[in-house]
């Protein structure tokens, strides 16, 4: 039995072309599926959730972060797996 | 699912708030490595401290990478060492020396337990460990030294505190030269609870299981953060309401730390102890909490009572959210830690006497205040001694960590640095309490009724 493994990717920052691509090229050179994306953009103030799968992932949460990190140097970026969210929002 | 606002509540929380896993401590018990001779006492303590604990740091720096939430300490704390020193005899430096060694070597940050629990009487090893505590401080970097010399069952024990007031001067004595470090590390208890992940004062009780790790979260700018965006008219209850639900959250996070750390150390999961600890940095400061609800500085009047809420929210918050809430769980108030207590200190407006007032609404007591370098060890041991009263009485933990400041009197500041932090030299009362504290033996146990 394998459980689903999810990470939570955060990228904010000043809007530009090609965000989510790059982001999203990141995770799938690291194996990482795709589950969900949230995005808005609010006065040229780009604010991006994305979920991915990382159950097969061949990239550790740090290494993913690093590799989106380098993928949009200027953006804010955070990888956290899921269950922080989860424990701190659900009972 | 997660929305939006509460990922971001969360990211925000951890970069901006500083909220953090204070610490990962490992609780192992030394009753099994006790032996005749001390040396070899020395030598089983190591192995054992060793082979269970080589994984923790790294164990920490995993988690600190999966949930990306910073976990600032990991620790070790053992049985109180006066049990293996009373079995074996002999220098108990020894085992100072060798908790140092082995601390090191595993990279723990500090390790606790050269401690004594005296709170009725001394019994074999309880008198040389105290008696050594000075050199075992001066001489060791990491290990972090207690004693429990009252109760509220055992009243308070005055031979030991008498004496603690001289050890208390001799640990500044002899690290006079290191900003009287030595005192930073010494901690002396009423009521000392026995699963306390927190330092200087954590030691492993002998009614704990054989090893366990237990986390101490924290999370004051959270807490701070949060009420400032309630408006300045809400009443009391809401803004207790809004402590106790924050504290729920940061609890929560505690909780998947600390059981996953069990996990993979393959341990059992202690405690979770959630008291909001300051610390140096900007926007880590419980001063600044009670500035919040509404002082203009703590150490005015009311902050006693904005205090005792505060700790008592935190509390009902932390105790919903985990069912293994323990240790000491409230509010710290450790002076020279605390940016808007140093703030308080040097402006006047914080003084020992308040201090104490607040001491008995929250944990744990007068922590960390910097007092003249020539206050006499029997001031200090009746500070000691008004500290443990307030907590014999309350039923509660209550300690003093004071550093007499070799060398330097009232309105002069002490610089330890790091999250040790600094502080102002504060006021102590000059009038002699000595007839009092020479006089030893024993005061009795509280009742239990009538209380008014």
């Amino acid at each position: 039995m394998n459980e689903t493994q999810k990470a939570v990717v955060t990228v904010i920052g000043r809007d530009m072309v090609g965000i989510l691509a790059r982001v999203s090229t990141a995770a799938a050179e690291g194996n990482a599926n795709v589950m969900e994306v949230t995005q808005s953009v609010l006065d040229g103030y780009f604010c991006m959730i994305m979920i991915i799968d990382i159950t097969e992932a061949t990239r550790s949460i740090e290494e993913l972060q690093d590799s989106i990190r380098t993928a949009v140097p200027d953006m804010q970026v955070h990888v956290m797996h899921e269950n922080i969210f989860n424990s701190m929002h659900r009972i | 699912m997660l929305n939006m606002s509460d990922i971001m509540e969360t990211i925000t929380m951890i970069r901006e708030e500083n909220l953090d896993i204070r610490t990962i401590t490992m609780g192992i018990s030394l009753i099994d490595c006790a032996d005749a001779d001390i040396d070899r006492s020395c030598e089983k303590v190591y192995r054992k401290i060793y082979s269970h604990a080589k994984d923790l740091v790294r164990t920490g720096e995993v988690i600190e990478k999966k949930y990306g939430i910073p976990i600032v300490n990991k620790r070790i704390s053992v049985t109180p060492v006066s049990l293996l020193a009373g079995v074996s005899g002999g220098d108990p430096v020894k085992y100072a020396r060798t908790l140092d060694r082995v601390a090191h070597d595993v990279g723990v940050d500090f390790l606790g337990g050269y401690s004594a629990l005296v709170q009725k009487g001394f019994s074999a090893g309880d008198r040389e460990l105290i008696d050594s505590i000075p050199q075992a401080l001066a001489e060791t970097e990491l290990v972090c030294s207690s004693v429990n010399i009252g109760s509220t069952k055992a009243g308070i024990n005055m031979d030991a505190v008498s004496l603690m007031g001289e050890k208390v001067r001799e640990a500044a004595e002899l690290t006079k030269d290191r900003q009287c470090i030595g005192d930073a590390k010494l901690v002396i208890f009423c009521n000392a609870v026995e699963d306390n992940p927190f330092m200087a004062g954590a030691f492993h009780g002998i009614t704990e299981a054989d090893t366990v790790v237990s986390v101490g979260v924290s999370g004051p700018g959270v807490v701070r953060s949060v009420l400032s965006k309630m408006p300045k008219d809400a009443p009391l209850n809401e803004v207790a309401e809004t402590i106790k639900r924050t504290a729920f959250k940061i609890t929560r996070v505690g909780q998947l730390v600390g059981t996953e750390a069990a996990e993979m150390l393959g341990v059992r999961f202690g405690i979770i102890d959630l008291s909001l600890a300051p610390t140096p940095a900007v926007g880590d400061s419980v001063a600044h909490i009670l500035e919040e609800i509404g002082l203009e500085q703590c150490g005015a009047h009311g902050t006693t009572a904005a205090l005792a809420m505060l700790n008592d929210a935190v509390k009902k918050g932390g105790l919903m959210a985990s069912s293994s809430v323990g240790g000491l769980s409230g509010a710290f108030i450790p002076v020279t830690e605390d940016a808007g207590m140093i703030a308080a200190a040097r402006a006047g407006t914080l003084s020992i006497e308040k201090l104490e007032a607040m001491t008995a609404v929250c944990s744990v007591g007068l922590d960390m205040i910097v007092i003249p370098g020539d206050t006499p060890a029997d001031v200090i041991s009746a500070i000691i001694a008004d500290e443990a009263a307030i907590g014999m009485v309350n039923s509660k933990t209550t300690a003093v960590r004071v550093i007499p400041a070799i060398g330097l009197a009232e309105g002069e500041e002490l610089d330890f640095g790091g999250l040790l932090g600094s502080g102002p030299v504060m006021k102590v009362r000059s009038q002699s309490p000595s007839v009092m504290i020479r006089r030893g033996g024993r005061i009795p146990a509280p009742m239990q009724s009538l209380k008014n």
